[in-house]
């Protein structure tokens, strides 16, 4: 061991379904280098300490998603946060907020995955288009209108921030909706009003009382409260211009 | 898509906040500043400005009178919101309760105030 090897203490939320009733927590002193992630904390403990310890990874380099976790109680990618920040205080990490815990730092993430389906994640054409139309140009404006939602890496830190989802788990939340709006910006898709009727139901954007931490702990800048937001003048504009529309959004 | 959703009648509620925050983050300084601060202790404006006379006519006027109600209504119905989803936001999740007593009281005092400022005649 070097000399410049520093020691950090990593207290982790643990978790194990068949044996715990509940979760607890553990501190494990972490020999670390200027250049280890929070990541790379717990692979040391999981190596070193507890091979038992669960958590997600893949890419390392916040691109996957998958490594969010609470850190200091504030949901972060723990592959791009570094140990070197938080010594010589001790350091917490836990499950991702306000989702169950399947294991240790592992959350369950089926509900959010439904959220995803449910918004039509696809392009749905305005009308059939035969082949010697050929291809959907694209102005740079038109692309600039959705590019940034296309952004999101799924890692569900702005739902673990939203206090709205904390109360209301059915609320569809930031990144579907971001991702709701990114297809509805797409000047190839027209399926705006089909999305319409989750937008503005009780599961939709009016759960939302524009706090706006979701858009501050988003690693990709999506900016998900603002299209949340765009989206309630548009369920508003839906709820009360509906009658005058031949096809209104929905009931 | 899901099925059987049901839609949200947040709209008018939103409607109403959006509205009267932007009216008092408009009105409600300067409102302050007149009727608490610059009239009581006799700064700036004429000694007379909010006399019973002038205010009179100021409510009796029909301009007059569609910005008191928007002042007391908007300013009540955007309170009444905020403080619904505080209440929600701080864990208590009354419902309906309080639901009906934050809009409801907010929908009463704008009945009253209508009722007050037509009766006050033209
Ligand atoms: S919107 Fe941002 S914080 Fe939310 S899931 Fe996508 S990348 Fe993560
Ligand atoms: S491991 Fe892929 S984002 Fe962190």
């Amino acid at each position: 061991m070097s000399e410049n090897l520093k020691i950090i203490e990593i207290e982790v939320l643990r978790y194990h379904p068949e044996s715990d009733r509940e979760p607890h927590l553990e501190v494990y002193k972490v020999p670390f280098t200027d250049d280890m992630s929070v990541l790379q904390g717990a692979q040391y403990i999981k190596d070193n300490f507890d091979g038992s310890l669960t958590f997600r990874w893949s890419c390392r380099m916040a691109i996957c998603g998958s490594c969010g976790m609470m850190i200091n109680g504030i949901p972060k990618l723990s592959c791009e946060t570094f140990l070197r920040d938080y010594h010589p205080n001790r350091i917490r990490i836990e499950a991702l907020a306000h989702f169950p815990i399947e294991k240790d730092l592992v959350v369950d993430l089926s509900g959010f995955i439904e959220k995803l389906e449910s918004i039509q994640p696809y392009i749905i054409p305005k009308e059939p288009r035969s082949l010697e139309q050929g291809e959907y140009l694209q102005s740079p404006q038109q692309f600039n209108d959705y590019i940034q939602f296309t952004s999101c890496i799924n890692c569900t830190l702005c739902y673990a921030a939203c206090p709205q989802f904390g109360l209301n788990p059915d609320f569809i939340g930031p990144a579907a909706i971001a991702l709701l709006h990114r297809y509805n910006m797409d000047s190839r898709d027209g399926a705006a009003e089909e999305r319409m009727e989750l937008v503005a139901s009780e599961e939709g954007v009016f759960n939302c009382s524009a706090v706006g931490y979701c858009s501050v702990v988003c690693p990709k800048h999506v900016d998900p409260a603002n299209a949340v937001n765009i989206n309630k003048t548009n369920a508003a504009k839906d709820y009360f211009l509906r009658f005058l529309s031949p096809k209104g959004g929905s009931k | 898509m899901k099925s059987g959703l049901k839609r949200s009648n947040a709209p008018i509620f939103w409607g109403l906040f959006g509205a009267g925050g932007m009216f008092s983050a408009l009105f409600g300084p300067m409102l302050v500043f007149i009727t608490g601060i610059a009239v009581p202790l006799g700064l700036m404006l004429p000694a007379n400005t909010m006399s019973y006379a002038k205010m009179m006519a100021f409510a009796q006027n029909i301009i007059g009178k569609g910005f008191i109600l928007a002042v007391i209504a908007l300013f009540l119905w955007f309170a009444a919101h905020r403080i619904f989803h505080s209440l929600h936001e701080i864990g208590i999740h009354a419902g309906v309760g309080a639901k009906l007593l934050c809009y409801g009281s907010a929908f009463i005092a704008t009945v009253i105030s209508a009722v007050v400022l037509l009766s006050l005649g033209f």
